[in-house]
């Protein structure tokens, strides 16, 4: 279906267009425009609904580089529909928003470019079936989010943020190609559902494991999962509204979606359920570990968001499970796993979207975040109190709010999981629920925090700098609207479970399809013997205990010594690595351009002079050539005579023009030997850059003679004379060694093939056009290169904008 | 600076021209003769350096009030443009075509979408060199 392929380039379409509105309009309705663009999305996705539910797949393919197995093919699915809602349908919140959040004095034209470039490659990311273009939009999204969490980079922390996220990801990204690229080694296919149909044949290969795990660096290193988390917490410093969204919606669930589109094809491997359960039930733990000592809310958020995705993960790893047993009544029970982490990540998507906007809310009316000057704001925004208890207490897994039920399941997953006799869970079953039921009970201190800490208790009107007041209506309407949502899936959650995840578990489980008990009935009460609820009841009493007497086992988190952080890890192979890289590069970087010269002469005699030394391929043959005449001759030694010439020349102007007649020399050679193309070329390019040549002459100062060592001297000169020889030899040696058929005949064809009687611009235009195209490319941006460098310079007294 | 040479001007007039009726010429006759847009806008961009020479930059601005950065972006999307154009169309990127028309003044015309592509170039190549001409020379 074509529609799909279309839904990924609106975004970028509008971007392009942003820019011109923005100049027209005046700038907060440029908010309004963008925010078609995800609704139109979430419409036309939402369309799709009945039919996807009912078993349909829609692709689509637009061929690209198809002698490489490289084609834009989309793919919707059960699994990528859901990914796809939430881009649109939370992208379509974040951006009412972001029109209330941001302020007009903002570059809003830029934030929502950048925005709308994240949008388009996250839904790249989640409807390509191709590997190769998964991975370019993969890291697209990663480009994209350093621009948005950049946004305001004249702060330090910002820019910082940025970066380290960025070299986070990518480094992720690059390694689940190299693990694309082996995949498709073994299996002869970029495609994700040709893949997963023959996958069963390559189980056994050790480049199969390689895979799988490189795959899943990509997938950890964008999920934000221990011990690649670090980037999570710093990348709150962008706008708000892009917290909520790439943070909570889309781009850290860009490894689950990997996780998940790539459990048929790994799932039932034991190092696959082991990392990603593993992984993920412990990046749970540490997320919802560190989130309760933060004192920034948005910190906070970002630990819980990081918990949240570990909590998902390990779930993915748990339900993988099923797939190496194959259908039967007792596997079935472990898909469960990967119901609720299906079911858990649109929760978590509706909590967090709304508490991300309580948080940025009570920033933008108070101006801080932080908790420690927070407090008894409940009386002065009664709205943002009421999402925020709503968003917390889902978050926390209590009723009734849909956090509740994906907690149960949850618990019941965990349980589950002593039970199975695969992978030697028998002995380490049992820690999965111990550690997921803590790790629950810090949530539940957490999510306390955010809502009571700030909305409750004492009111300091001396700490904070402003008057606290209920945020304007507009800027309500968004979590409002997700708090909504968050009641009502806890209503009517099997509404979300036949219609938008019974799809999704039959995407993850191709052999499993249309069996029974692959989807639940999702019910809220089991009644009074049913262990999960039980060990809800046990996270409220012990963590409503943790909460009341926080102040008194804080002191925890000064034991652990906090110098071997791994934040500290990655700020020392940062200083190291530009050390490193700085003393390298003054090393050969002289600022001398003779240096330059014989650094590129001397490789050139090294490589091509030592190659043909060695493999004896010189030769000198002149049998073949035409006779030379009398004017060849001549136009011969004018040229000797210019380049001897110019060694000798007192002025600058003189040797300019001197090399001008070597130019036109060699144009009058293209005239001779019936090449009219070149020869103009050629002529107007020596006329042009001798034109070049004396404007920046002119103001360079006197030419001097330069006082040289011998010993440089004689380098230069042999440098100087082998270049010479080589060059010499080589054009002579190219003239008798024929290894290839020469390919000029297909040329011949060009009135028949281009419809042009000229055959070097049918080259140029047609043949190779592809080569044309970069060539003008790359003389565009060699073009704004030389501006930028000349006219960008700062003004005198200008602060440069790193300095902020 | 202002250079005060009335040969130079007078000539200049005229031979501006005759430059650019030329660039024009071989960027139209490229796909059959020699030319094409990287000689033609090479042309084209010498007439506009050879104005700037004789000139000032501020009269010439005055008279062509281009901004050269402008023309070689657009140049460069024209380029890219119809190779795109040309997956639209479901053939391979870059693709191009040609047919002939009995065009009115013209008789029997042959129009290509080459035209195009080789517009692209001509355009990047006038914007690219005119703006790193004016650059270094404005830096002063």
């Amino acid at each position: 279906m074509l529609t799909i392929t279309i839904a990924i380039l609106i975004p970028f379409l509008a971007a392009i267009l942003v820019p011109f509105i923005y100049k027209r309009v005046p700038s907060r309705n440029v908010g309004w425009f963008v925010l078609l663009v995800p609704l139109a999305l979430f419409i036309v996705l939402a369309r799709f609904i009945p039919a996807v539910s009912s078993g349909e797949t829609y692709i689509h393919t637009i061929k690209w580089i198809d002698s490489a197995g490289i084609n834009f093919t989309t793919y919707l699915d059960g699994l990528s529909m859901i990914f796809g809602l939430l881009i649109t349908g939370v992208g379509s919140l974040v951006i009412l928003y972001s029109i209330y959040y941001l302020s007009e004095r903002e570059a809003l034209g830029r934030f929502y470019v950048y925005l709308l470039m994240f949008m388009g490659s996250m839904l790249g990311v989640i409807f390509s079936d191709n590997l190769m273009v998964l991975y370019v939009f993969w890291e697209l999204t990663s480009i994209s989010s350093f621009l948005l969490i950049a946004f305001w980079y004249h702060r330090k922390k910002s820019r910082y943020g940025a970066q380290k996220s960025m070299l986070i990801t990518v480094s992720g990204g690059v390694a689940m190609l190299a693990g694309f690229i082996m995949l498709h080694t073994l299996t002869g296919s970029f495609s994700v559902r040709e893949i997963i149909s023959t996958i069963g044949q390559y189980t056994g290969e050790s480049l199969f494991l390689l895979a799988m795990l490189l795959v899943l660096l990509g997938a950890f290193t964008k999920s934000a999962q221990f011990p690649f988390h670090i980037w999570l917490p710093d990348a709150m410093e962008a706008p708000t509204p892009v917290s909520a969204y790439l943070h909570s919606a889309t781009m850290v669930k860009a490894g689950i979606y990997l996780v998940a589109r790539f459990t048929p094809v790994f799932g039932g491997e034991a190092i696959w359920f082991y990392t990603v359960s593993c992984v993920g039930i412990f990046t749970l733990f540490w997320g919802s570990f560190n989130a309760v000592r933060q004192t920034d809310l948005k910190a906070l958020l970002a630990y819980s968001t990081i918990s949240q995705l570990g909590l998902i993960m390990s779930l993915f790893g748990l339900g993988s499970a099923a797939l190496n047993e194959g259908y039967s009544a007792d596997s079935v029970i472990y898909t469960q796993a990967t119901f609720a982490a299906l079911f858990h990540l649109i929760n978590h998507s509706t909590f967090k979207g709304a508490l991300f906007m309580v948080v940025g809310i009570v920033d933008h009316e108070l101006g801080t975040r932080d908790i420690r000057r927070l407090g008894g704001l409940m009386s002065f925004m009664p709205v943002t109190f009421t999402i925020a208890l709503i968003g917390s207490f889902s978050m926390a897994g209590l009723p009734p709010f849909n956090g509740f039920l994906s907690k149960e399941m949850f618990f019941e997953s965990m349980l589950n999981v002593r039970n199975l006799d695969i992978f030697a869970m028998g002995t380490w079953g049992t820690l999965f629920p111990v550690v997921a039921w803590i790790a629950s009970v810090l949530t539940f201190v957490y999510s306390m925090i955010i809502v009571f800490k700030t909305f409750l208790g004492q009111h300091q009107p001396a700490r904070l700098d402003r008057v606290p007041h209920e945020a304007p209506v507009g800027m309500l309407i968004a979590p409002s609207i997700l708090a909504v949502f968050v009641i009502g899936i806890f209503f009517f959650p099997n509404v979300i479970g036949n219609y938008i995840l019974r799809p999704a578990m039959a995407a993850i489980y191709p052999p499993f399809e249309g069996a029974e008990g692959l989807v639940p009935y999702i019910v809220a009460w089991h009644g009074f013997n049913y262990m999960p609820l039980l060990l809800t009841i046990g996270v409220v009493i012990v963590g409503g205990g943790l909460y009341l007497f926080l102040r008194y086992w804080r002191s925890v988190y000064e034991i652990a010594p906090f110098s071997w952080t791994l934040d500290r890890l990655y700020n020392g192979i940062l200083v190291q690595a530009e050390k490193g890289s700085s003393h390298l590069t003054r090393f050969y970087m002289t600022g001398y351009l003779r240096d330059y010269l014989v650094y590129i002469f001397a490789f050139f005699i090294l490589a091509v002079g030592g190659s043909m030394f060695v493999t004896g391929t010189y030769l000198f043959d002149l049998s073949g050539d035409a006779p030379i005449t009398i004017n060849e001759y001549i136009f011969v030694f004018v040229m000797m005579g210019a380049g001897i010439a110019i060694i000798f020349a007192k002025s600058r102007m003189t040797a300019i023009i001197l090399n001008g007649v070597l130019g036109y020399s060699i144009a009058i050679f293209f005239v001779v030997f019936r090449a009219p193309d070149l020869a103009l070329t050629q002529i107007i390019v020596e006329t042009v850059t001798t034109a070049l040549f004396l404007l920046c002459f002119r103001f360079l100062p006197e030419w001097k003679k330069e006082k040289t060592a011998p010993s440089t001297k004689v380098i230069n000169a042999i440098i100087a004379i082998s270049v010479g020889t080589i060059v010499t030899i080589l054009a002579l040696t190219v003239q008798g060694n024929k290894m290839f058929e020469s390919i000029s005949v297909y040329f011949e064809d060009a009135y028949e093939l281009a419809g042009g009687k000229n055959i070097v611009n049918t080259i140029l235009g047609d043949f190779r056009a592809f080569d044309t195209m970069l060539e003008v490319v790359v003389l565009f941006i060699a073009g704004i290169g030389v501006y930028t460098l000349i006219k960008l310079k700062a003004r005198k007294g200008e602060k440069d904008v790193e300095d902020q | 600076m202002k250079i005060n040479d009335v040969i130079l001007e007078t000539v200049t007039r005229i031979v501006v021209f005759i430059i650019l009726t030329f660039g024009v010429e071989l960027f139209l006759s490229g796909h059959n003769n020699p030319g094409g847009g990287f000689i033609g806008g090479l042309v084209l961009s010498s007439a506009f350096v050879l104005l700037y020479l004789v000139y000032d930059i501020e009269t010439v601005q005055q008279g062509i009030p281009f901004d050269y950065k402008k023309i070689a972006a657009f140049g460069v999307l024209l380029a890219v443009g119809t190779g795109v154009a040309a997956a639209v169309f479901g053939v391979q990127f870059l693709t191009q075509t040609a047919s002939h028309f009995n065009l009115p003044v013209f008789g029997d015309t042959e129009l290509s979408t080459v035209i195009l592509f080789e517009a692209g170039v001509a355009l990047t190549v006038v914007g690219v060199v005119v703006t790193i001409i004016l650059s270094i020379s404005e830096d002063v």
